[in-house]
């Protein structure tokens, strides 16, 4: 195993924003900053219950647009084809509702208070992408 | 109305810290996720950030308090279950979140950059979740 790409200062300083964010989000409404539960909601047939969710969805991509173009990160990104895109996106949509949770709530709320069902749940996505990874050789 | 500034502050400062980590190019992702060749560890200094910030206040203050600031009640989930749909559920989408190299919140803060790929693993996402509701939790409810 070799160490490649790794950019420790700007991955830490955008966790601590990412603290901070979910941080407030608790101070403030007392709510979990699980964005595959917040934007799954959007889906409950409750209208009353939108607003927020919607609201937190475009700051989501003020907040990214913004940083783009103060940290001038890159225009475009290089993804996979769009059968990898198709597949992983249908598995990662519906695996985050069953389970309850994605990196956001499992893996960032959820651990920072030492809950146990968010540490088995990281634990299983993070084995599991490691070995899709390496059967997929991507 | 002061619930729906923080509401927009939390996603505001939550896309941006997306961005600045780059957590958004799903390079940056299976690079973390390649552990057995050649390993990008970024996405661990990511979750140590956040979750310093969040076990300090966490512990140190939220605890401590009755209520939110501009809400009832604390809607922290409380259950111990390890089920299997936790279980099932994570492993699936570890499963998709190494194919696409996008996990829910990049995927959605990449909008922004108006780029065909990150629609087409968004409108994915969305299918799935809305076949989880709309099919499998009605499944769920009757059994």
């Amino acid at each position: 195993m070799t160490i490649v790409n790794f950019t420790p200062l700007p991955a830490l300083l955008g966790g601590i924003l990412i603290g901070l964010a979910s941080t407030i989000l608790l101070v403030g409404v007392g709510r979990i900053f699980g964005i595959s539960g917040i934007i799954g909601g959007l889906f409950n047939f409750d209208k009353g219950d939108r607003l927020w969710r919607i609201i937190i969805l475009v700051g989501l991509l003020v907040g990214a647009f913004f940083m783009h173009l103060l940290a001038n990160t890159p225009d475009k990104i290089s993804a996979l084809p769009s059968s990898y895109l198709i597949i992983g996106g249908l598995l990662m949509g519906f695996g985050t509702r069953l389970g309850s949770g994605c990196t956001s709530g499992h893996g960032v709320c959820g651990l920072s208070r030492f809950s146990i069902r968010s540490i088995i749940a990281t634990v299983s996505f993070m084995a599991a992408g490691v070995v899709t990874v390496y059967f997929l050789n991507i | 109305m002061k619930a729906r500034f923080f509401y927009f502050l939390a996603a505001f400062l939550f896309g941006a810290g997306l961005e600045l980590s780059q957590m958004t190019d799903p390079q940056k992702v299976q690079g973390f996720l390649n552990l057995t060749r050649s390993w990008d560890p970024s996405l661990i200094f990511v979750m140590i950030g956040a979750i310093l910030v969040n076990s300090i206040v966490y512990y140190t203050w939220i605890k401590k308090k009755e209520t939110p600031l501009f809400s009832p009640k604390f809607l922290i989930p409380t259950s111990k279950d390890i089920t299997p749909k936790l279980i099932i559920g994570s492993i699936l989408f570890g499963i998709g979140w190494g194919i696409a190299g996008f996990c829910p919140g990049p995927a959605l803060s990449g909008l922004f950059r108006g780029q065909s790929e990150v629609f087409i693993v968004v409108a994915s996402m969305l299918s799935g979740m809305l076949i989880y509701n709309v099919i499998f939790e009605r499944i769920l409810e009757k059994s």
